[in-house]
């Protein structure tokens, strides 16, 4: 049986009918096309699919669309405002903290969260905070520094 | 020229990816789409007796269910092999069919049995467990070195002792000899363990047909487009190739893992036309690990020999090389042509010889990982080197520096011829040694490592010194090694009639920058902003023709055949610009965007130029009007990149972790056209030979099962397990292509796997360890520090 | 990786909860956070017909003072434990441990209770439960029981919960003077759950151990006490010989796990080194 969901993503209203089996993740990129949030590993640990669900990182590959039922949603897409890239999104930007890109949406959203935890946290601090990210690419030295980037832009 | 080449300038990819309006294969939608679930072998080795697909088919949303019959039944054989490697008296290298889904026998875990197509993800999943497979098990073999033997479970009927060919190269008479006079002796046997790429994007790939025109279109997260494109039509579906577009659009990291031609490709485009609707399938994790292309898995004896002064003699090696259960794309090149021909590495070894057999296992299949043969190569040399130095009470890095070949230039001073086939293009192998000692104050690091051993803590220094080939490569050479394919690249670049410029380029891009670097070089050599030039790639509608992007050849070959089409326009530019000033090409010069007659201030601009191109209404004689060329760039040699790294590691005395404390990256790719991106590239690679050494690791058990079948047992490496590195460079041109550039994908990986391990092995010792397997584990480390009896 | 079909239910109480549970049977799963449930049922290990989302009940998700217990609500989830300066203060150790548990995001989606009914051997809480000899507090439609934390993990994916049973809140008496805690773990470097996780309260009077209690998990098929090392602490002067020696017993009577992380040898080596390395900071917090 589908269930009626709604809830507020990147600031805007939305509704649909879901069987309660969708995951949020699925929800939002095939039902609302916000692509922008990834599927890496479906073992609730490479963090592609990390969006922000009430102020709180999460894996959205580990919560059925239902449970989002009235949140507020931020995804990678929501993000910027009104054209200006967020300090985090410049950071990975200025730094080179992303290659092919995929697991970038995911090391932003958690890393939004990482700040506003712990605003100039140290290197150990930060590679700690991304231990639910994955990347492939990097070998996280330019990620860290894309924090850190944020983090002294944010100060 | 201008002023971006050598730059680092920002990567012009980034926005959409940082603002989540990348375009990866899987957020693709198209009107009627239908979605695959593809059932799997859960056997390793297996007779399939039935299989029923009445319920599946029944199932509410199911669209269609073909499996391997439908697939005998139409004649479609299988993906073919890009490389033959015969056997060393002759014969030819035994091939078997790789089917697209198996309708015989399953031949190893996760081999395709059936193919379910429904209206959405979820149905399709649902109605593939309602697909009845009846299997008989059999027994099965997952070791190279097993699987040669007498009386192994054969993987393929008809192929005696799993072995697809044997291989040599180099002198066996003198190799051996030089081992009967040798002072001493180092012998180590490796287990070079199996890996699992783990891009973190899945694989994914959609086929549409169209009924109308007949036209196919296949979107795949590939590193290799056009040649996808050419091997499906030409040896699997017989299709007309004019007739088929294959996009990559965005591809979320390859690795290797997405150059080879998979049957997914085909079960997408195939069933597209059956049921005449688009079919998208995505791998979930468990189908990535089971069947992305895994990478290294050998089994090796190693052998160096030295005279009394330390001087290399001779180095034998014995590599039994798994293949897997098919030969994958490029397999067959791996372990031969881009390993054995690496053994020369950056010492004067005289005399070499590798004997290698390549063995069919009840395995997912290998094939090129990052760096592909030749991280093997550098890890049993630099492996050997570290403990021979041990062994001989001498310096690693001393020991090293003795037997280097000496600086040459490629130009001033000839290439070097090494035993084993290759041309190196140019070397200064003592330089990048000398700058990593410096850079890792290797004299203090001994000093701190004294004063730790005296406080009772295990602190050691690894060396590894490589130099590798890549910028793949001469095509006549490879023909003549066996390729069934050139290894040029193509590119197109049309400047518009505005001055802005279109660069089509046939090496695709999913994380190395072209769209930055290439269009660096492009802007930079005709005057023009960065931001007037774009980059096009991974569509073989656009794109003249490529050859993909791997073995770190991009920018050596893709970016030349771009240079060359850069000298066809500047020169025809030449030519209007001349008859726009009224004088002869020969009085102008081309600098800071426009044309100049020389000595004077009459010049014509590079917009003024092509506009002329595509309005030629006072326009030369005879000249045709547009300002586009296409080129195809066939490298003259590889190109070798070389390095020397320093790691050091602590290991906690009571639970054996390894700690990697600092890492020293010096590495010469030749000139470099944005070092940030070369740096990332370099970071990038360190973290997966690292990987290697300390975490990753794919096991199966004897029964064919993959016990690290996510990433709950297999270890990725995550942030917190690496330093900040410290990376630098010195710069030996490559005498050889345009742009005097090397390549910097895979050199991360090529040296980071030896340097670690004999950090680990030189801080323990002490304790008389002389080796320990991969992944070196703190479970490892602490049986190793116990072996002794300490 | 997707799930079976289900139908989904919001129990906005306990009551409407239990009655949810009763409707659906033996097939009926309770949905807190969801990190354990979840992703079982999308490797399709677990099919419940009927979810019973439990996660909007009021006042399950607290962390209140009660005298000299400290009450965590089931709902908790593991960030706001690992940030509570209650916890902190009061129990400090369970705050460790909840701070490892996974990564950021599922701290923020995981709950206690849901975490501890599952009872993974290889998850943080047991641990540290066990050594803070807590109190896990069930209800059900016949009334409200206290389980006392050594009783509460019997097995392997068991605990002493009946069915119709929901962990309401987990009580944990609050750490006094001279008493020292701590947890830390030897991480499965792929999944990071404990390979052996250690938690230890301790408790010194006149510079003699006189109070103790070890929790290990990840070792074996459920989390355990190290009551052999225990005894040989209790009353002894917590020399670096006397804890040396008392950890060489840390997986006494254990049959402990073998898998492609450790072998069973080398768990045991892990549990003294661990042990050892928990009752050292623990001893530390504990003369202050």
């Amino acid at each position: 049986m589908k269930h009626s969901i709604s809830m507020t993503v990147n600031g805007k209203e939305y509704s649909g009918e879901v069987e309660p089996r969708v995951l949020l993740v699925h929800f939002i990129r095939d039902h609302l096309g916000l692509t922008g949030t990834h599927i890496g590993c479906d073992t609730t640990q490479c963090g592609a699919c990390t969006i922000l669900m009430d102020g709180a990182a999460i894996k959205s590959c580990t919560v059925f669309a239902v449970q989002a039922e009235g949140a507020q949603i931020t995804t990678i897409e929501g993000m910027a405002s009104n054209g200006e890239l967020h300090p985090l999104q410049e950071g990975f930007h200025e730094e080179h903290g992303l290659q092919c890109g995929f697991c970038t949406p995911g090391m932003i959203m958690t890393s939004v969260e990482l700040l506003n935890q712990n605003p100039n946290p140290t290197e150990a601090e930060i590679r700690h905070g991304l231990e639910g990210n994955y990347c492939r690419c990097t070998g996280y030295h330019n990620i860290v520094k894309a924090v850190q980037y944020a983090a002294s832009k944010q100060a | 020229m201008g002023n971006l080449i050598g730059q680092s300038v920002k990567r012009v990819e980034d926005k959409r990816f940082i603002t989540g309006k990348g375009n990866y294969v899987d957020d693709i939608k198209i009107p009627g789409m239908t979605y695959a679930q593809i059932v799997r072998s859960p056997y390793a080795h297996a007779k399939i007796v039935k299989v029923d697909t009445s319920k599946a088919e029944a199932h509410a949303g199911v669209v269609a269910v073909f499996t391997g019959k439908d697939f005998a039944d139409a004649g479609i054989g299988g993906v073919p092999c890009g490389w033959q490697v015969d056997f060393k008296n002759g014969d030819t290298m035994r091939e078997p069919p790789h089917p697209i889904l198996v309708a015989d026998k399953a031949r190893h875990v996760g081999d395709g049995v059936a193919i379910v197509i429904a209206e959405d993800r979820y149905i399709a999943k649902d109605a593939s467990e309602l697909v009845e497979v009846e299997y008989e098990v059999l027994d099965a073999v997952t070791n190279p070195a097993e699987a040669i033997k007498e009386g192994a479970p054969l993987v393929h009927d008809d192929i005696p002792n799993n072995t697809s060919f044997d291989w040599e190269l180099g002198d066996k008479v003198a190799t051996d000899e030089a081992f009967e006079n040798a002072h001493h002796i180092t012998t180590l046997e490796f287990v070079n363990q199996r890996l699992i790429p783990n891009a973190i994007e899945p694989r994914s790939a959609i086929g549409l047909y169209n009924e109308a025109t007949e036209e196919y279109t296949l979107y795949t997260s590939s590193q290799n487009p056009h040649l996808i494109r050419l091997l499906m039509c030409a040896f699997v579906l017989g299709i007309p190739e004019h007739k088929v577009r294959v996009v990559s659009p965005d591809v979320g990291g390859g690795f290797g893992s997405k150059i080879h031609h998979y049957t997914e490709e085909v079960l997408v485009i195939w069933c597209s036309k059956q049921i005449n609707r688009p079919v998208k399938w995505t791998a979930e994790r468990n189908e990535s690990f089971m069947t992305d292309c895994h990478g290294r898995d050998h089994v090796t004896k190693a052998e160096m020999a030295f005279d009394e002064e330390g001087m290399l003699l001779g180095l034998r090696i014995n590599t039994k090389a798994n293949m897997g259960a098919y030969l994958s794309t490029f397999a067959p090149a791996v372990p031969t042509y881009l390993h054995g021909t690496l053994l020369q590495g950056l010492y004067t070894t005289p005399a070499i010889h590798i004997d290698l057999t390549a063995a069919f296992t009840h395995t997912n299949v290998v094939d090129a990982y990052r760096g592909a043969g030749r991280p093997e190569a550098a890890f049993l040399i630099e492996r050997l080197m570290d403990t021979a130095a041990r062994e001989m009470n001498m310096d690693p890095a001393e020991l090293r520096r003795k037997n280097f070949i000496p600086p040459f230039d490629g130009v001033e001073q000839p290439g070097y011829q090494t035993q084993v086939a290759l041309q190196y293009d140019s070397g200064n192998y003592e330089g990048v040694l000398n700058k990593a000692l410096e850079l890792a104050d290797y004299k203090g690091l001994r000093e701190e490592q004294k004063k730790a051993r005296e406080e009772g803590r295990i602190m050691g220094i690894g060396f590894s010194t490589y130099v590798e080939a890549c910028g793949i490569a001469p095509s006549a050479l490879v023909g003549a090694l066996g390729a069934r394919a050139g290894l040029y690249e193509a590119a197109n670049v049309r400047v518009e009639p505005t001055g802005k410029v279109t660069v089509f380029t046939g090496s695709h891009s999913h994380g190395q920058g072209h769209e930055t670097t290439f269009a660096q070089i492009v802007a930079d050599n005709f005057g023009i902003p960065l931001e007037d030039v774009k980059v096009v790639h991974g569509d073989t509608a656009s794109v003249p023709f490529g050859m993909g992007t791997y073995g770190s050849r991009s920018l050596a070959v893709g970016g030349s055949a771009i240079m060359l089409s850069i000298e066809k326009i500047k020169a025809k530019g030449g030519r209007i610009a001349a008859h726009l000033l009224e004088c002869s090409v020969d009085d102008l010069e081309f600098a800071d965007g426009k044309w100049t007659v020389k000595g004077t201030d009459k010049s014509v601009g590079f917009g003024d130029v092509s506009l002329t191109a595509y309005v030629p209404h006072n326009y030369p004689d005879g000249e045709e009007p547009g300002l586009e060329f296409s080129s195809f760039y066939d490298p003259a040699n590889f190109t070798f990149p070389f390095g020397a790294h320093i790691a050091v590691v602590e290991i906690d005395k009571e639970t054996g972790k390894v700690e990697l404390k600092r890492y020293i990256a010096v590495d010469d790719v030749g000139n470099v056209i944005n070092p940030m991106i070369v740096d990332g590239q370099v970071h990038g690679g360190l973290a997966q030979g690292i990987g290697q050494a300390l975490l990753e690791g794919a096991v199966y058990d004897e029964a064919g099962q993959l016990l690290t079948g996510s990433m709950l047992d297999y270890t990725m490496p995550r942030a917190d397990d690496f330093p900040m590195f410290e990376v630098d460079r010195t710069v030996t041109p490559c005498p050889h292509n345009p742009l005097g550039v090397k390549g910097a994908g895979e050199t991360g990986t090529i040296a980071s796997t030896p340097a670690v391990v004999n950090a680990v092995i030189d801080a323990l010792s002490p304790m008389g360890v002389k080796d320990i397997r991969m992944p070196m584990t703190p479970e490892r480390v602490w049986k190793a520090m116990h072996q002794n009896g300490n | 990786m997707i799930p079976y079909s289900f139908d989904y239910k919001v129990a906005d109480s306990l009551e409407e909860a239990f009655s949810l549970l009763s409707e659906a049977g033996e097939n009926g799963a309770l949905l807190a956070g969801g990190h354990t449930l979840i992703p079982a049922m999308k490797l399709r290990l677990s099919e419940p017909d009927t979810v019973i989302d439990i996660s909007k009940i009021s006042d399950l998700n607290q962390i209140t003072k009660d005298g000299d217990i400290l009450v965590v609500g089931a709902l908790t989830n593991h960030a706001t434990v690992a940030r509570s300066g209650d916890v902190m203060t009061y129990c400090r150790s369970l705050g460790e441990a909840a701070g490892v548990i996974g990564d950021p995001q599922v701290r923020n989606k995981g709950t206690i209770g849901g975490n501890i009914a599952h009872a993974d051997p290889a998850s943080d809480y047991p641990g540290v439960l066990l050594s803070l000899n807590a109190t896990v507090v069930a209800k059900s439609d016949s009334g409200s029981r206290s389980i006392a934390i050594d009783d509460f993990f019997t097995a392997l994916f068991e605990t002493a919960l009946t069915e119709g049973e929901i962990i309401t809140e987990i009580q944990i008496p609050v750490l006094g003077e001279g008493t020292g805690s701590a947890y830390i773990k030897f991480p499965n470097p792929a999944s990071r759950y404990a390979v052996v996780g250690v938690g230890v309260v301790i408790t010194l009077t006149d510079g003699k151990c006189t109070a103790c209690r070890i929790g290990i998990t990840g070792a074996a098929d459920h989390a355990f006490r190290a009551s052999v090392t225990e005894e040989v602490l209790l009353g002894s002067d917590l020399s670096t010989d006397d804890i040396e020696a008392a950890c060489q017993h840390a997986a006494e009577g254990q049959e402990l796990l073998s898998d492609l992380a450790a072998s069973a040898n080398y768990r045991v080596h892990l549990c003294s080194v661990m042990v050892k390395r928990a009752i050292n900071i623990a001893v530390e917090r504990a003369i202050g």
